[in-house]
């Protein structure tokens, strides 16, 4: 195991840490894959087990997708103003203006 | 089969599965990464779960009435008939899971093997913890191989590891009276053809994680029949039984 060497910068150095996977579990057959956490592994294969076994043994899931967390493309929270506050004051955007036909059902 | 010779074989196989599941659960809450403690744990609570089946069954065959908790919890160290193999100390985390791989690598062949047993009971207990047991093998084979093909580190402990319990895979294979009644009733395997099976699938596992087999083909043995266990039981059954011991009959 590596030594955890902090740097001038405050930063540690090569930890030595697995790196950290994201993990998405389909709960059901025709359900979307969830989000539910994360966790760190050596490598997919290993990502997939600790899954398994972290997140799955209480009988949650039928599918397991990992993706390691560096490969997500993530909106930056500063961001957040310019993102989606002009969508706030957009509500014919929402289809609430439609009366829609008892026949059609449940939308 | 003879409903005592039967009832030891039952005892074999619990015992196995009851041993190693405790010497696991000294994992929970040390291992080296959250996730294999979890994972540890998770190897353990299956292993418990077939003694239950496996106990179970065995006070029935026996039937004086002895439960599975009564077996685990009250029977004295010469009484126990599992393999040396799985009493032996965790060592480092290496040491652990190269234990592991060797046990799992039998338990899959002894339980695949055991699915066509003249016994149903035995077939169907078999059946469900094959299931477990794959798992358990595909879990501990990766790790034996990551690490031995690992760093420098990695590879000399899992290699001393592996000299460590090499002496100990034999007595799964050396047929006494009791494999050799269960085998001859059907309703366990051919212990021979299961070393094959065994030491043909290990050295390939052995060559991917760069680790060398020792040549040496000495075996240690008393487990399985009781005649001598390695020191390191009765300490392990120190730990497991004090509340039954010390407070008879208590329960959850």
């Amino acid at each position: 195991m590596g030594i955890d060497t902090p740097t001038s910068d405050g930063n540690t150095a090569s930890r030595n840490e697995w790196p950290l996977w994201e993990i998405f579990i389909r709960g059901q057959h025709g359900l979307n894959h969830r989000h539910v956490g994360s966790l760190h592994a050596p490598d997919a294969e290993m990502a997939i087990k600790n899954a398994r076994d972290v997140y799955t043994r209480r009988n949650e899931g039928v599918s397991i997708w990992a993706v390691e967390a560096q490969h997500i493309a993530a909106s930056s929270p500063s961001d957040k103003g310019p993102l989606f506050e002009p969508a706030q004051s957009k509500v014919y955007r929402h289809p609430t203006f439609y009366d829609i036909p008892d026949e059609a059902g449940h939308m | 089969m003879q409903q005592d010779a039967l009832f030891e074989y039952l005892l074999r196989l619990g015992d196995n599965t009851l041993v190693l599941g405790h010497r696991v659960s000294e994992w929970c809450g040390h291992a080296p990464a959250l996730e294999e403690d979890i994972a540890l744990a998770n190897v353990a609570l299956d292993l418990i779960g077939q003694t239950q089946l496996w106990l179970g069954l065995a006070g029935e065959v026996e039937g004086t009435g002895r439960s599975a908790d009564y077996l685990a919890m009250l029977r004295d160290v010469w009484d126990f008939r599992n393999v040396l193999l799985v009493e032996q100390p965790n060592g480092d985390f290496g040491q652990t899971i190269m234990r592991q791989f060797l046990f799992d690598l039998w338990h899959v062949l002894v339980l695949d093997a055991l699915q066509a047993s003249s016994n149903t009971q035995v077939a169907e207990i078999a059946e469900k913890a094959l299931k477990e047991a794959r798992y358990h093998l595909e879990r501990s084979s990766d790790t034996v191989i990551g690490l031995g093909d690992g760093t420098v580190e990695s590879h000399d402990r899992m290699q001393a590891a592996l000299d460590l319990l090499w002496p100990y895979i034999g007595e799964f294979f050396e047929p006494d009276a009791i494999d050799l009644a269960a085998q001859e009733n059907g309703v366990g395997p051919d212990l021979s053809r299961l070393e094959a099976a065994y030491r043909e699938q290990l050295d390939r596992v052995l060559k991917q994680a760069c680790l060398t087999a020792p040549t040496d083909f000495f075996a240690h043995k008393g487990g399985k029949t009781g005649f001598r266990h390695s020191e390191h039981l009765g300490h392990l059954l120190t730990q497991m039984q004090w509340l039954q011991r010390a407070y008879p009959g208590a329960s959850w």
